[in-house]
C-alpha cells in the first residue's frame, strides 16, 4: 500500500478491552468507549486530539509530562486525560482558557531548557514537542535561556543505526518503558533526580557498552530528536512509505519503508502489523544496507565453466545460455538429471513459480527447499498427528498462556518481536520450563526467571518428551475428556501402552538426557496442572536424526494435556526463515504439490494438469541430499538454485562442494556471489525484497503484504526471471503481476481459496486456511476438530544417534543463531550488525576448556569425523561440560564442514545439531579455511574482471 | 526495690539518658543501693530531657533536665526515694506541658517498657485486637468510618474510605503498608511513637489486616532511624513469639503478617505511590493515580497505606470504642494530633492535643515562645511544604478546615518557629531549593519549574524586573500546583506564596 507519509495516529494510551461500554460527554460531544479507556483516547476516538507528549498507545500510561491536562465537570483541579479513565456521564472540557495557560506555562518550562535549532533538527517536520509547542500557543520563554540546562549534554553516538542527543531529551520516559515494556531488555533507566533525571544506558555507560540489543524501540517512541536512526540525520524525513513484510526471520514484522524516492530513509515496524504490532529488531529494523550494498550484482552473468571468468550479459542472454545447458544436460542424462532448489527467503508467488517450472517444465519432482535442512520434520511431526503441516497459534496467543515451554529454540536471538510478547507475558507472571543444553537468555532474563532449566543432552530430545509424558500418565494427569472427545482412542491406548512402560520414565531416562529425574517430575506436573501451556519450539527439535519423532512427541504432549484448540495453548513451531512456512506451503517439497498433497494423488494431480495444461510425474522426485548423492554419482547434472547458499548452510560442506563441481549447469539467483554462486554457470541477480510485490507467510501461518518500494536493482524481479527463464525452455507462463499468480495460488490450494491482493491489502495480512468456512483467515487451528478429525497418538520410541560423542570424538558441538547475525549473514555481514558479532566463536564450558589448554581467544581446531576447522574459543558457563557451541553465520568459519550428514529418518533434515567432535588448541587455520580462502580469492577475481561499472554504495 | 525510669529513645540519648543510666547504676552500686532501672521509651517533654523518673507511692516522681554530672548530687538529695529538690519537677503527670496535653497516641510513652507486651497489655494494649476479632471485617472498617479518624500523614484522607476500596477489592493477596517514612523537618512523632510504644502501630496494622483481608504487612522505616529499626525488630520477634502475628494471630486462626524494611533516605520516598515502588525493590518514582494503591498497590494489590499515627490511633479506636475518639476535636477534624514543637522554640517537644486549640496556645503555653528570646516573626505548620504563618495569625484554631481556609495545612503536626531575623525569601526560596533537591523528577513543573523558582527568586532578590518576576512567579505556583503529578511539586508553592504574601516587603513588593 502506498501512502504519503504520516505519522501513525496516536490515541495516547492502549486500548480497553472490557466488554463494558461507558459514555462520556467530551467538547459536547457524546462518546461511548470500552470501560478502562482513558479520558485522552475516548477523546483521540472522537477525533478530539488533547496535547501530549509522555503519552503514547503503545506503552501503559505514565502521566509525567502534564500537557494534557482538562476540566472534567465535578472535580478539583486539572486532571492529565491520560490517567483519568472515562466515566459514565463525565462531562469533559478539553479546552478552557484555564487548561490552555496551564499548559502554555508548562510547554514554557520544557523550552526553557531546550535548544532553538529546530530548523536544522534532524526531526524538524516530525517532532512531538515542536508540534505540542504549536498547539499550545507558545510564544514566549520568560525564564530566558540562561538558566541551568542540559544543552551541553553530550551526544552518545556509540551505536551505529542511531543517536542520542539528550540535549534534546524531555525525560519523558518513553524510551525507557519502551525498553521495558515493549522489548522486555531494561537497558535504560533514568539516572538521578529531579533537573538532574537523565537517560542513562546500563549504568551510565553508552548505547554499545550496555545491555541494548538495538532493537530500535525506544527510538521510534522518543518523541522528540533525542533518538533518531541515523539515515533520518544523514537523509532527512520520509515523503512516502509502503508497508511491507521485513524478509528476515519467520516473525514476519510488518514494518513501513518510508522512503525519499527510491531511497529507504527508515523501516518503522509498522503498529497496525498483528506479527509485531509496532516493534521491530536491529535486523528488520536497521539492517537493510544490504539492498544496496556494492557487493549486490545487478547484471546477469554467464561461463563454460567455474574456472572461467564470468561474462555480463542480457537477461534474455543468461536465459537462453541456462536453458540451453539445461535442456541439453536433459537430453544427455534424461529427465530426472536437472531439478531445482526454491527460496525461503523470496515470496510466495516466486516459489509458486519455481515448483512450477520444475514440474511444468522440467517434467519431474526434484523441486526441494531449505526447509528440508530446519523445519521437514515439523511438517511431517504435525501433519501425522494433527493434520496440518503448521504452528497452530497466533504470536498474541501468548498472552493468555499460564506455562510456557521453550524446547530447543532461543527466542530472544532467532525471534526476537516473538521474544518480546513472551517476556511481557513471563514478567505478567506465567511460568517458563526451558529445555535446551545452553542457558540460552530465556533462562535468567531481567524480570524473567525459568521455573525450569532442563539441561537435555544433545540427541536426547525423544527420551526427554517421553519421560515428561511417562509422568504425567503415571500420576494420572492426563487431560481425559479431551483425549475421549478429540482423539483417536485405539491410537492413544496403544500409546498409552507404549510409554506407561517404566523405561521411559524419567528415573530410567535420567543417565540419558542428563536430566535429574525430579526436575521432569516438577516440569511434567506444572505443565500438566497449571493452566493453559503452550509449548514453542524450534531446531533443537527439528534438526536431529529423530526431529521428526521429537516433533510427534511434542503434539502427543500437547493433546495429552488438552492444550490444543484454543488461545493461550498449542504447539508452536518457530520456524526460521521469513517465508518458510510459505515455501512449504507452495508445494517446494519433491513428494507435495502446493497444500501438502500428494503428487502421487491423482485428482490432485489433474486439477493442476488443467489449469497448467500439462501432465505431471507421478512420481516424487530427489530431496536436496538426494540431489547431491546423484550429482556425485554423476545422475544430476544441472540446478537452479533460487536464492539459497546450500554450499554455506547444507552439512558437510566437503560432500556439497564435490557435489557442486560435478554439475554442468548451475544457474544461481541471487543478491550476492554467495558460496553456492562460486560454482554457478550462470548467475541472475535476484531482487530484494523492498524491490517487488508478493506475499511471505509467517510461523505463524499469516499471509502479509511484500510490496515494491523501489525498482529492481537489475531491472527484473525475481518473478520476472524465474518467468524469462521459463519462457526461455518454452514453459508457457505469463503473469503482468504477482497478484495474477496469488490468484492461480487461490485457485489451486483449498487453504488460500479466498487469499488475494485485494484482500492483503484491506486486512493487513491473513492467516490460513482462508476459505469459504473461513473468509478472514484462521488465527487459532483444531478448535472442534484436529484437521485429521481425531488426534493422533503416535508412538515415539527413542533411538540413539549414531552419532555419539566417543574417545575420539569425546565432545557434542551444538549449533544455534544470534540476534544480529541471520543464517549464513549473506545480507547481515554487509550491515553494520557486524559490530555486534563480526565472527563465530566456539563456547566451551570452564572444565573441557581447562583440560585441553585453550583460554578465552584462543584458536580452537575443531575436528568431527567428516572434515575439521578452526574457530576462536571462548570458554562460557552457559553450557554444559561435554556440550560446544557455535554460530554459523560466517563462511570462513566452515561450521559445516564438520557437521555430518546424518539426517531425521523421516525427511532428512540434517542433525545440525549434534556432532562429536574433538577440539584442540592450534595455531593456523584448517586446511580446507585456507583452499576456502584461495577458492573464494579466485572467484572474487574472476567477478571483478567481469564488472564493468561499481554499483552505488548503501544508504547509511 | 526501688524503680527508676530512664528514657531509651533517639533524642533523649542524644542529651546523654545512656551516660545518665550508667551514672545512676554506678552511685547505686557504690552506695549499695538496690534500685532497678528500666528504661522507657520518652514522655516527649525534650526540653526536659534527660527526664529521670522514680516510682513513689503517690505516683512517678520526675527529675530533669538530667545530666549524668547531676546523678551524684541527685543521690545525696535521695532522688531515688522520690526526694529533694534538684531538677525536681514534681510528679510526673502533673507537669503542666503534660498534664494538659489530651494523650491518647502517646499516653503510654515514657511510662512503659516500649518492649514488654506485658506493659502494653496492662496499659489497655491488645484490648482493641480482642474485639476486633470478634469482628467481622466490615463492622471493622465500618467502625474506622464512624471513628472519623483522618489520615496523619498529611492530607487527611479519611481512613474508614480508604479501607472499605481495599476490603471491596477482591485480590488473592492484599498488604498493609505502614508509611515511617517521616521525612518532614521537625517532625518526630512517628519515631516517638515507634520508638516509646511500639505495640501500638503492631496492633493497628493486624487491626487493619483483619479489616481488609490482608495478611502481610510492611513498616516502610526511615533510614535515618536506626533506634526504632531495632526497637521495631525486637518488638516484631516479641509479638510472633507471643502469637500476636503469624498464621494464628492471638488463637483466632487468623493470618497477618508484619515486616519493617528500611527506607531508602528520599524525601519523595515518603509520597505514597513512590513508597511502593521503593518497598517493590525499584528506585522509588511517584505513580500516576488513578489506579490508587488501594486498588493497585505493592505489587499491584490492593494495599492500605497509612501513616504511622494513623494505624496507631486504630489501636485505642478499638480499645475504647468509636465513640470515644468522635468525642474528641471539632467538625470534621476529629480526635487529637501529636504536634511537633521544632526549631525556634523554647519548649520543645510532643504536644498531644485533640483539634482545636489555637496555634498560639501551642506555641505559648506549651512552648514558652521562642528559644531566642526574640518575638516569633513566622511559623511554618505541616513541614518544609506547609504555609507559613505570620505573628499575627496565630489564634488560629488547630484544625484541618481552618488552616485550608487560610490556605495552610496542618499536615503531619510539625511546627517550626522562626523569630525575627529570618529572611522570608530566602525561606520561600529555600522552598523551591528543596524541592530541586527532592523532586523524584517525574513531571516537569515540579522537575523543572523548581530549578526555574530558584532563578526567579534570584532575579528578584537582585532587582532584575522585578515585578515581571513576581507575576511570573505566581504562575509558575499555579503551573506547579495544578500541574504536578503529586504533592511534592503540587504544595511547594504554599510555603512560597505564603512568604510573599504575608511578607511583601521582602520582595520588594
Ligand atoms: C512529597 C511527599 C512526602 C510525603 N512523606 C510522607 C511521610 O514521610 N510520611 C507519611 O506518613 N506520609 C507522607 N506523605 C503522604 C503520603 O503520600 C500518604 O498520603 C500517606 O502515607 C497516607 O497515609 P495517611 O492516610 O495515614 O495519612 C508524603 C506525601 C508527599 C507528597
Ligand atoms: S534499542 Fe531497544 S534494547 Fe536498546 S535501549 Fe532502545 S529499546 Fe532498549
Ligand atoms: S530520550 Fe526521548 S523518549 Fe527518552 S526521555 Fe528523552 S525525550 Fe523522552
Ligand atoms: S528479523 Fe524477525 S523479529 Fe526481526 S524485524 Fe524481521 S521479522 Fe521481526
Ligand atoms: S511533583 Fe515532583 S516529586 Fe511529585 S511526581 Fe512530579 S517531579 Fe516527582
Ligand atoms: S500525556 Fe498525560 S501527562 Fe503526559
Amino acid at each position: 500500500m502506498l501512502q504519503y507519509y504520516e505519522p501513525e495516529k496516536d490515541y495516547g494510551t492502549p486500548p480497553s478491552l472490557s466488554t463494558e461500554t461507558v459514555t462520556l460527554n467530551i467538547d459536547g460531544v457524546d462518546i461511548d468507549v470500552p470501560e478502562g479507556t482513558s479520558v485522552m483516547r475516548a477523546a483521540a476516538e472522537a477525533g478530539i486530539k488533547v496535547p501530549k507528549l509522555c503519552a503514547t498507545d503503545s506503552l501503559e500510561v505514565f502521566g509525567s509530562c502534564r500537557m494534557c491536562m482538562v476540566e472534567i465537570e465535578g472535580r478539583k483541579g486539572y486532571p492529565a486525560s491520560c490517567t483519568t479513565p472515562a466515566e459514565n456521564g463525565m462531562v469533559v472540557n478539553t479546552q478552557t482558557d484555564k487548561v490552555a495557560k496551564l499548559r502554555r506555562n508548562v510547554m514554557e518550562l520544557y523550552i526553557s531548557d531546550h535548544p532553538l535549532d529546530c530548523l536544522t533538527c534532524p526531526t524538524n517536520g516530525n517532532c512531538e514537542l515542536q508540534d505540542t509547542a504549536g498547539e499550545v500557543g507558545l510564544r514566549d520563554v520568560r525564564y530566558g535561556y540562561a538558566g541551568n540546562n542540559h544543552l551541553d549534554a553530550e551526544k552518545d553516538e556509540s551505536n551505529p543505526y542511531f543517536t542520542f542527543d539528550p540535549s534534546k531529551c524531555i525525560v519523558c520516559s518513553r524510551c525507557v518503558r519502551a525498553c521495558e515494556e515493549t522489548q522486555g531488555t531494561f537497558a535504560l533507566t533514568i539516572d538521578g533526580r529531579g533537573f538532574e533525571s537523565k537517560v542513562s544506558p546500563g549504568q551510565n555507560e553508552d548505547f554499545m557498552d550496555s545491555e541494548c540489543v538495538s532493537c530500535g524501540a525506544c527510538v521510534a517512541a522518543c518523541p522528540t530528536a533525542t533518538l533518531t536512526e541515523n539515515t533520518i540525520i544523514k537523509l532527512g524525513q520520509p515523503e512516502h512509505s509502503v508497508i511491507t513484510t521485513c524478509a528476515y526471520c519467520g516473525v514476519g514484522c510488518a514494518f513501513k519503508a518510508e522512503m525519499r524516492g527510491n531511497t529507504v530513509v527508515n523501516m518503522t515496524p509498522w503498529k497496525d502489523g498483528k506479527a509485531n504490532e509496532g516493534h521491530a529488531c536491529v535486523k528488520g529494523r536497521f539492517a537493510f544496507g544490504y539492498a544496496t550494498h556494492q557487493d549486490r550484482i545487478t547484471s546477469p552473468m554467464v561461463r563454460d565453466n567455474i574456472e572461467d571468468e564470468w561474462r555480463e550479459v542480457s537477461w534474455d542472454e543468461a536465459f537462453a545460455f541456462a536453458a540451453k545447458r539445461l535442456r541439453g544436460i536433459q537430453e544427455k542424462y534424461g529427465n530426472n538429471s536437472i531439478g531445482a532448489i526454491s527460496s525461503s527467503r523470496c515470496t510466495n508467488e516466486e516459489v509458486w513459480l519455481v515448483q512450477k517450472l520444475v514440474r511444468a517444465g522440467f517434467g519431474n519432482n526434484n523441486i526441494d527447499t531449505c526447509a528440508r535442512v530446519c523445519h521437514s520434520p515439523t511438517g511431517y511431526g504435525l501433519k501425522t498427528t494433527l493434520g496440518e503441516s503448521a504452528g497452530t497459534q497466533s504470536f498474541a496467543s501468548v498472552a493468555q498462556t499460564d506455562v510456557v515451554m521453550v524446547m530447543g529454540s532461543n527466542p530472544t536471538d532467532a525471534h526476537p518481536v516473538f521474544a518480546s510478547r513472551l517476556k511481557r507475558r513471563l514478567r505478567e507472571g506465567a511460568k517458563l520450563i526451558v529445555v535446551d543444553p545452553r542457558k540460552i537468555e530465556l533462562v535468567a532474563a531481567p524480570h524473567v526467571k525459568a521455573d525450569h532449566h532442563l539441561q537435555v543432552r544433545p540427541g536426547t530430545n525423544v527420551a526427554f518428551i517421553n519421560a515428561m509424558a511417562h509422568v504425567i500418565i503415571d500420576e494420572g494427569l492426563e487431560a481425559k475428556d479431551f483425549i475421549a472427545e478429540r482423539c483417536e482412542t485405539p491410537a492413544f491406548e496403544q500409546w498409552r501402552a507404549f510409554i506407561s512402560d517404566a523405561k521411559h520414565s524419567p528415573e530410567a531416562t535420567e543417565s540419558i538426557t542428563g536430566i535429574a529425574a525430579a526436575d521432569i517430575r516438577s516440569a511434567a506436573r506444572l505443565f500438566a496442572t497449571g493452566g493453559n501451556a503452550a509449548i514453542y519450539y524450534g531446531l533443537g527439535v527439528t534438526e536431529h536424526s529423530q526431529g521428526s519423532t521429537t516433533v510427534m512427541g511434542v503434539a502427543n504432549l500437547a493433546m495429552l494435556t488438552g492444550n490444543i484448540g484454543r488461545e493461550g495453548v498449542g504447539v508452536n513451531p518457530m520456524r526460521g526463515q521469513n517465508n518458510v512456512q510459505g515455501s512449504c506451503d507452495m508445494g517446494s517439497f519433491p513428494h507435495e504439490l502446493p497444500g501438502y498433497r500428494h503428487i502421487s494423488d491423482a485428482s490432485t494431480r489433474a486439477l493442476f494438469e488443467n489449469d497448467w495444461n500439462v501432465s505431471l510425474d507421478p512420481e516424487p522426485g530427489l530431496r536436496i541430499p538426494n540431489m547431491f548423492d546423484a550429482a556425485i554419482d554423476g545422475e544430476f547434472k544441472g540446478l537452479y538454485c533460487h536464492g539459497e547458499d546450500i554450499a554455506q548452510s547444507d552439512p558437510n560442506t566437503h560432500h556439497v562442494e564435490a557435489a557442486l563441481s560435478s554439475l554442468e549447469c548451475l544457474v544461481v539467483q541471487d543478491l550476492f556471489l554467495n558460496e553456492t554462486a562460486k560454482f554457478a554457470h550462470v548467475f541472475l541477480p535476484g531482487s530484494s525484497f523492498l524491490e517487488k510485490d508478493g506475499t511471505f507467510t509467517n510461523a505463524e501461518r499469516r499471509i502479509s503484504p511484500v510490496r515494491q518500494a523501489m525498482p529492481p536493482k537489475a531491472g527484473l524481479a525475481d518473478w520476472e526471471a524465474t518467468m524469462g527463464l521459463a519462457k526461455a525452455l518454452g514453459v508457457d507462463m505469463h503473469y503482468d503481476h504477482p497478484s495474477e499468480i496469488m490468484d492461480e495460488i487461490a485457485r489451486l490450494t483449498p487453504t488460500f481459496t479466498n487469499v488475494s491482493f485485494d484482500k492483503l491489502d484491506a486486512a493487513g495480512s491473513i492467516q490460513w486456511p482462508c476459505n469459504e468456512e473461513t473468509p478472514d483467515g484462521t488465527p487459532t487451528m483444531h478448535i472442534n476438530e484436529f484437521v485429521r478429525g481425531k488426534g493422533f497418538f503416535a508412538v515415539t520410541e527413542y533411538v540413539p544417534t549414531d552419532e555419539r560423542a566417543n574417545r575420539k570424538f569425546p565432545l557434542l558441538l551444538t549449533t544455534g543463531r544470534i540476534l544480529s547475525q541471520y543464517n549464513v549473514g549473506a545480507q547481515t555481514r554487509r550491515t553494520e550488525n557486524n559490530q555486534w558479532h563480526s565472527e563465530d566463536i566456539l563456547e566451551l564450558h570452564p572444565h573441557d576448556a581447562e583440560e585441553r589448554g585453550i583460554k578465552d581467544g584462543d584458536w580452537a581446531g575443531i575436528k568431527s569425523r567428516v572434515g575439521d576447522t578452526v574457530l576462536r574459543a571462548k570458554v562460557s558457563e552457559n553450557i554444559q561440560p561435554g556440550v560446544v557451541y557455535t554460530t554459523f553465520h560466517f563462511p570462513e568459519s566452515g561450521a559445516n564442514v564438520i557437521t555430518t550428514d546424518n539426517s531425521d529418518w523421516a525427511t532428512n533434515c540434517p542433525e545440525y545439531k549434534v556432532t562429536a567432535v574433538e577440539i584442540s588448541k592450534v595455531t593456523a587455520p584448517s586446511a580446507w579455511q585456507e583452499r576456502q580462502q584461495a577458492f573464494n580469492e579466485q572467484q572474487q577475481g574472476l567477478l571483478k574482471k567481469a564488472r564493468k561499472h561499481e554499483t552505488t554504495s548503501p544508504a547509511g | 526495690m526501688i524503680t527508676i525510669y530512664v528514657p531509651r529513645d533517639t533524642t533523649a540519648c542524644a542529651l546523654g539518658a545512656d551516660a545518665v543510666a550508667d551514672a545512676i547504676s554506678a552511685q547505686a552500686a557504690q552506695r549499695d543501693i538496690s534500685l532497678q532501672i528500666i528504661r522507657t521509651g520518652s514522655r516527649g517533654l525534650f526540653w526536659l530531657e534527660t527526664l529521670v523518673e522514680v516510682a513513689t507511692d503517690q505516683g512517678r516522681r520526675a527529675f530533669g533536665p538530667v545530666e549524668a554530672s547531676d546523678v551524684g548530687a541527685l543521690f545525696d538529695a535521695g532522688f531515688y526515694e522520690g526526694k529533694g529538690d534538684k531538677l525536681a519537677l514534681g510528679l510526673s503527670e502533673e507537669i503542666p506541658y503534660l498534664k494538659n496535653q489530651q494523650r491518647l497516641n502517646f499516653a503510654r510513652a515514657g511510662i512503659v517498657d516500649p518492649l514488654s507486651i506485658d506493659d502494653y497489655k496492662s496499659q489497655g494494649g491488645y484490648a482493641g485486637l480482642s474485639r476486633a476479632l470478634a469482628m467481622q471485617p466490615q463492622a471493622i472498617v465500618d467502625e474506622v468510618k464512624e471513628s472519623g479518624l483522618r489520615g496523619r500523614g498529611g492530607a487527611a484522607f479519611p481512613a474508614g474510605i480508604k479501607w472499605q476500596t481495599v476490603l471491596d477489592t477482591p485480590a488473592a493477596q492484599k498488604y498493609i503498608v505502614c508509611n515511617a517514612d517521616e521525612g518532614d523537618s521537625g517532625t518526630f512523632a512517628d519515631r516517638l511513637l515507634m520508638e516509646a510504644d511500639p505495640y501500638q502501630l503492631i496492633e493497628g496494622m493486624t487491626i487493619a489486616g483483619l479489616g481488609t483481608g490482608a495478611t502481610q504487612g510492611y513498616i516502610y522505616l526511615r533510614s535515618e532511624y536506626p533506634k526504632a529499626f531495632s526497637v521495631l525488630k525486637t518488638a516484631l520477634a516479641n509479638a510472633y513469639a507471643a502469637g500476636y502475628l503469624g498464621s494464628n494471630v492471638a488463637g483466632s486462626g487468623k493470618h497477618f503478617d508484619l515486616e519493617v524494611r528500611l527506607g531508602a533516605g528520599a524525601y519523595i520516598c515518603g509520597e505514597e505511590t513512590s513508597l511502593l515502588d521503593s518497598l517493590e525493590g525499584k528506585r522509588g518514582m511517584v505513580r500516576a493515580k488513578p489506579p490508587l494503591p488501594a486498588i493497585v498497590g505493592l505489587f499491584g494489590q490492593p494495599t492500605v497505606i497509612n501513616n504511622v499515627l494513623t494505624l496507631a490511633t486504630i489501636s485505642s479506636i478499638f480499645e475504647k470504642g468509636a465513640a470515644h475518639y468522635k468525642s474528641l476535636g471539632v467538625g470534621r477534624s476529629i480526635g487529637t494530633l501529636p504536634m511537633q514543637l521544632a526549631g525556634n522554640i523554647k519548649r520543645g517537644g510532643i504536644v498531644e492535643l485533640a483539634f482545636g486549640s489555637t496555634l498560639r496556645s501551642l506555641l505559648e503555653d506549651f512552648g514558652a515562645g521562642t528559644a531566642s528570646g526574640k518575638p516569633i516573626k513566622a511559623v511554618q505548620v505541616g513541614g518544609p511544604l506547609g504555609a507559613y504563618l505570620p505573628a499575627s495569625a496565630l489564634d488560629i484554631s488547630l484544625d484541618y478546615e481552618s488552616f485550608a481556609a487560610a490556605s495552610a495545612m496542618l499536615g503531619h503536626g510539625g511546627v517550626v518557629v522562626f523569630d525575627d531575623s529570618v529572611d522570608m525569601l530566602e525561606q520561600a526560596r529555600f522552598a523551591m531549593e528543596f524541592c530541586v533537591v527532592e523532586s523524584c523528577g517525574k513531571c516537569t513543573p515540579c522537575r523543572v519549574g523548581s530549578t526555574r523558582g530558584v532563578e526567579v527568586l534570584d532575579k528578584i532578590r537582585a532587582g532584575e524586573q522585578r515585578d515581571d518576576n513576581l507575576i511570573l512567579l505566581e504562575e509558575l505556583c499555579e503551573t506547579m500546583e495544578y500541574g504536578s503529578l503529586c504533592a511534592m511539586g503540587g504544595l511547594t508553592p504554599f510555603p512560597v506564596r505564603s512568604a510573599i504574601k504575608h511578607f511583601p516587603e521582602e520582595f520588594g513588593g
